[in-house]
């Protein structure tokens, strides 16, 4: 067989798999030789075919060391770091519009996590069967874990309204989702109301509120208008990442508390949270896991 | 009013498509990252610092073609001048032309993990290496992306495949193949 002269670089792209077809069979015809005794130049092939499978085993193990980072949950710094820059594109740039904005970008890494992309998914860690429950539950915490995400981890601007213009915060946000809302004051439990936001969910918008402690941890109830369903659910529990959420519906409300706190703590404040807006029992516990 | 209109949607629309593709490289920027910068929160640093730039010079980048390489290009020039401000140690064992003596010195007898003697090669060959092996750039790729001629390409990664080799080896082991020359 006439092969034509091959270089290094021929073994290179032959191991990267950068040649046509036709030169990667002549040149794994090649490197195959030395497996015939009667080839006189088995020797320099042998040494040939020894190299290309020394890059190839560098690169198994380079991907086998790397290749976890792309499962990796996607850091919020990041993440804020695509939003912010995105923003600062915007010139000027209306509150509204902004949060708009973060939002969408939210609901894409949503959607590439879900597909699997960034490596984020949710995990719904509550007793109840999901599937016979329906998905609609688990998309509201879904969404409430984003917002929180991308919000809380926002320095610059976590709300658009202070919590110095509560009432009028208060206000704004029922006049928008229709109905009239309460922000459930979880100041006996540590955290400080410092303001909130108003976001396009599925069918209508949702607001956030966000709470800190002093130690600047943030906790956002995320409050929905939208449960279509109207059908009562007990809390449940789901986690994303570092982001724990209880969640529930009630009527056509739902709910999501949202932090980076231990289960029990946001347990805890999940409970204050619903009897402070449903002065009635409390929905059934989540099962004990 | 409406040209105006449909401009303004046109360009939220495009910039709807830049966030998307931005964020769909996200995930190799930050392997990359982590690759070349070793563990740590200085592989999300340089992964941030990239994003911001990638903001500010978004009219450098050419709608349409692959934003991949350009992200790719930014992270590059900024680890670039980042070495130059501070050159870390790998620089010194460059100097080194005897492996097997750089090893030796660090910790006789012991095999070095992979991690380690990536750190080990020149920053240049690492480069090379990654966009070929991790993200399996086609040369000409790494050429435009590194802002070098393919031959360059080609000869720092025949020499940081060796280079790793050697290292992964240990001193005194040599498969065949070793002498092999180098082509351009």
């Amino acid at each position: 067989m006439k092969i034509p002269a091959i270089s290094e670089e021929d073994l290179h792209a032959f191991a990267d798999g950068q040649l046509s077809a036709e030169r990667a069979s002549e040149i794994a015809a090649w490197l195959e030789q030395d497996l015939n005794p009667a080839s006189a130049s088995a020797p320099a092939h042998a040494d040939a075919a020894q190299q290309v499978r020394d890059w190839r085993w560098q690169k198994r193990a380079l991907h086998a060391h790397f290749d976890p980072v792309l499962e990796e949950a996607l850091p919020p710094r990041l993440a804020a770091a695509v939003l912010a820059g995105a923003a600062h594109e915007d010139r000027p740039r209306a509150p509204a519009a902004n949060a708009a904005r973060w939002w969408r970008m939210a609901a894409m890494l949503l959607l590439s996590m879900a597909s699997g992309v960034g490596g984020w998914y949710l995990h719904d860690l509550s007793g109840d069967d999901v599937h016979q429950r329906g998905q609609a539950p688990l998309v509201l915490a879904r969404q409430a874990a984003v917002a929180h995400t991308v919000f809380s981890a926002d320095m610059r601007r976590p709300v658009e309204v202070g919590a110095d213009q509560e009432q009028a915060l208060v206000t704004w946000l029922s006049r928008r989702l229709g109905t009239s809302l309460r922000a459930p004051k979880l100041a006996p439990l540590g955290y400080d109301l410092i303001g909130g936001r108003l976001l396009p969910g599925q069918s209508g918008p949702v607001a956030q509120f966000m709470y800190q402690d002093a130690a600047g941890q943030r906790l956002t109830l995320y409050v929905s208008h939208e449960q279509a369903q109207n059908r009562d659910t007990g809390f449940r529990f789901a986690q994303e990442g570092r982001v724990n959420v209880f969640y529930w519906i009630d009527g056509q409300f739902g709910y999501a508390l949202s932090g980076g706190i231990a289960r029990s703590e946001l347990s805890r404040i999940a409970s204050s949270v619903y009897e402070q807006l449903t002065p009635v029992s409390p929905p059934t516990p989540a099962p004990a896991r | 009013m409406f040209t105006r209109q449909a401009r303004q949607q046109r360009q939220q629309r495009e910039r709807q498509a830049d966030e998307q593709a931005m964020l769909a490289c996200l995930p190799r920027l930050r392997r990359y990252a982590r690759a070349l910068t070793g563990a740590g929160e200085a592989a999300d640093d340089l992964v941030q610092d990239t994003l911001e730039r990638a903001w500010q010079k978004l009219d450098s980048w050419q709608r349409g073609s692959p934003m991949r390489p350009w992200l790719f290009s930014i992270m590059h020039n900024l680890h670039a001048d980042a070495r130059r401000r501070a050159p870390p140690t790998t620089v010194a064992l460059e100097e080194y032309d005897d492996i097997g003596q750089a090893q030796a010195a660090l910790d006789p007898g012991v095999l070095l993990d992979l991690e380690t003697a990536l750190q080990l090669l020149p920053p240049e060959q690492r480069e090379v290496l990654l966009l070929v092996v991790l993200e399996e750039m086609r040369y000409e790729d790494v050429a435009a992306t590194l802002g070098i001629p393919v031959g360059t390409v080609m000869s720092r990664l025949s020499r940081a495949r060796e280079r790793l080799r050697r290292l992964l080896q240990g001193p005194g082991e040599t498969l065949p193949g070793s002498s092999l020359k180098v082509v351009k």
